[in-house]
């Protein structure tokens, strides 16, 4: 009988899979398991007490939940959608600079940096009703006398919200972008112009399929860690005024920890968690398609 | 002629009109950061004064001379803020590093059944929202009696890392030419030392990138960290922002000193990796 050896490979992805078994799987299983219980950290008897899907159920008919729900995808629907298209702006804009490129992408770093509690304390202190720098502004240059309360109204909060988001998180987009139109080979632009194409069709036809790869890897790195929202948001409004910006992640801590209904806010967390992966899993596909098609086109 | 000269006046306008708007969002990209280093330097008076005043009277570092004298006078232990910071990014770093270069390596060497498959199931695993995350974690670091312990957020952010350094890394190593190691193993290398003494050093660059990059992630983590830190033991400093607010007010000043102190050390490590860090992120974008 030979001996029992692990192949290589195996050997060396064990550890990764060890500690992500450890400290994400499992835990989840475990949160699994306490969504289908009235869990309270009250209580601690109470994670033994099976119910099956009540929770699940109750969510359903929960209207607050929907609204949380349907405003998490709402923002990051246009966050970013906004952020690809701001982004691809500033990298063709960057990339025709002739001087100044290395300093303007250094700037393009800048925001990646910022902690987004940091972006969210940043843009709460900016967008403040009465000491902010966006009032000041419009107060001085006499567009308004009044205070807007940027972080109260429902529609302006939401509103200063994906401006944070999108402020943190474009130069993502764009320093990507930009690395695609760095890379991308003068010939096919050359035979296009060759061709009499118009500006506009050698973009849509020969320069956006090359930079496609590049934008949907920018994209699904956001998409990893799409729930980094919950930091700016929880330090901008917190899901206030009266839960008119309430997300699904503000929820999820509000359930979990402040009314300590840890079952629930595990049934809820299972579905914040299926959301994420279904927008990582499309844009992984959509990664994977395009280079396909780049790699049979060139 | 007179084509020639409106369409060159045409040209003209559109160059400056892209020119302005480059500089509107550099503009925008800088200015919020500027704003937070003025506000700590200037006077809580002045910060809050109506009519604005846009021209600052007088600049100081009472600020951060308040921060920094401990909790008694106004400040807060942002000495040991900073110090658990460290501790917990630079441990959980290396960490995720030394199972990301495994990981990353086995990637981008081997063939073997499923790959693409497993290079998916790890990067869901970093999909999962922290603050979802931190739900059980709460309850089993509660059990294991580990929460306020750097031990406790050092393991969580090693599992946050490593799907991405796994990533970075692997494409680092599908830069370094297969062909190049194989030779140094016809001329009597081992794979292990072929591995150091040969990819290793090509792939560095990258390796450090990766790392900052985790570094980053440690350093500016918040949802876990909130939940998983009780006092002065291991609260990092996306934490220790929090102690500038109050019920209804927040100490602008403060805060914004603070966060200077944690913009520095994040700024200065992205600058020195910037050149890197995009290259190996696309380095698999057109190859595949």
């Amino acid at each position: 009988m030979k001996p029992w050896r692990l192949s290589p490979h195996i050997l060396l992805l064990l550890p990764a899979v060890l500690v992500l078994l450890a400290v994400v799987i499992l835990p989840l299983i475990l949160s699994f398991w306490s969504s289908l219980t009235p869990f309270r950290l009250t209580r601690p008897d109470s994670i033994y007490d099976f119910v099956g899907l009540r929770n699940y159920a109750r969510l359903m008919g929960d209207g607050q939940f929907w609204s949380a729900f349907g405003r998490t995808v709402l923002l990051l629907t246009v966050a970013l959608n906004l952020e690809m298209l701001l982004g691809l702006g500033l990298a063709l804009l960057i990339e025709r600079a002739s001087r100044g490129q290395r300093i303007l992408r250094t700037l393009l770093m800048f925001p990646m940096m910022f902690s987004p509690v940091l972006v969210g304390f940043q843009f709460k202190f900016m967008f403040n009703d009465n000491v902010g720098l966006v009032n000041n502004a419009l107060q001085s240059l006499g567009l308004t006398n009044s205070a807007i309360p940027w972080l109260i109204d429902q529609h302006l909060a939401f509103f200063s919200i994906v401006v944070a988001e999108i402020w943190s998180s474009t130069s993502v987009f764009a320093i990507f972008i930009l690395a695609g139109l760095m890379a991308m080979p003068r010939d096919p632009l050359e035979a296009a112009r060759v061709d009499g194409c118009t500006p506009w069709q050698t973009f849509r036809f020969v320069t956006w399929p090359f930079l496609m790869p590049f934008a949907f890897i920018a994209m699904t790195i956001r998409s990893l860690d799409v729930a980094r929202a919950y930091d700016i948001i929880k330090i901008m409004t917190d899901g206030g005024p009266a839960r008119r910006t309430e997300v699904l992640w503000t929820l999820i801590a509000r359930t979990g920890y402040a009314d300590s209904k840890m079952g629930m806010a595990n049934a809820m967390a299972y579905v914040a968690i299926l959301l994420s992966i279904l927008f990582t899993v499309i844009f992984f596909r959509k990664l994977a398609q395009s280079r396909e098609q780049i790699a049979a086109e060139w | 002629m007179d084509a020639n000269r409106s369409s060159r006046i045409r040209k003209r306008l559109t160059r400056w009109g892209l020119n302005i708007a480059l500089f509107l969002a550099m503009a925008i990209i800088c200015l919020p950061g500027l704003w937070i280093v003025l506000n700590s330097l200037r006077p809580t008076v002045e910060i809050m004064a109506k009519p604005p005043v846009w021209i600052p009277h007088e600049l100081n570092f009472d600020a951060y001379v308040a921060m920094f004298s401990g909790v008694g006078s106004g400040g807060i232990p942002v000495i040991a803020y900073f110090r658990n910071s460290i501790i917990i990014a630079v441990t959980s770093t290396v960490i995720a590093l030394a199972i990301g270069m495994a990981g990353g390596y086995a990637f981008a060497r081997y063939r073997f059944r499923g790959k693409s498959g497993w290079f998916l199931g790890l990067m869901l695993t970093r999909t999962v929202p922290g603050i979802a995350l931190s739900l059980p974690l709460f309850f089993i670091y509660a059990k294991l009696g580990i929460i306020d312990t750097h031990f406790g957020l050092i393991l969580a952010y090693v599992a946050m890392n490593v799907p991405f350094t796994v990533w970075l890394i692997d494409g680092f190593f599908r830069q370094v030419p297969r062909d190049l190691a194989e030779a140094a193993q016809i001329d009597g290398c081992t794979r292990w030392q072929a591995f150091w003494t040969v990819e290793f050093p090509l792939a560095r660059p990258g390796i450090a990138s990766a790392g900052i990059f985790a570094f980053l992630t440690a350093w500016n983590e918040f949802a876990l960290a909130s939940q998983l830190t009780r006092s002065t033991n291991s609260k990092t400093l996306p934490v220790g922002l929090l102690d500038y607010t109050a019920e209804f007010t927040i100490d602008w000043r403060g805060m914004c000193a603070l966060a200077v102190v944690m913009i520095v050390p994040a700024l200065a490590l992205t600058y020195a990796v910037q050149k890197h860090l995009v290259s190996g992120l696309t380095a698999g974008a057109v190859k595949g």
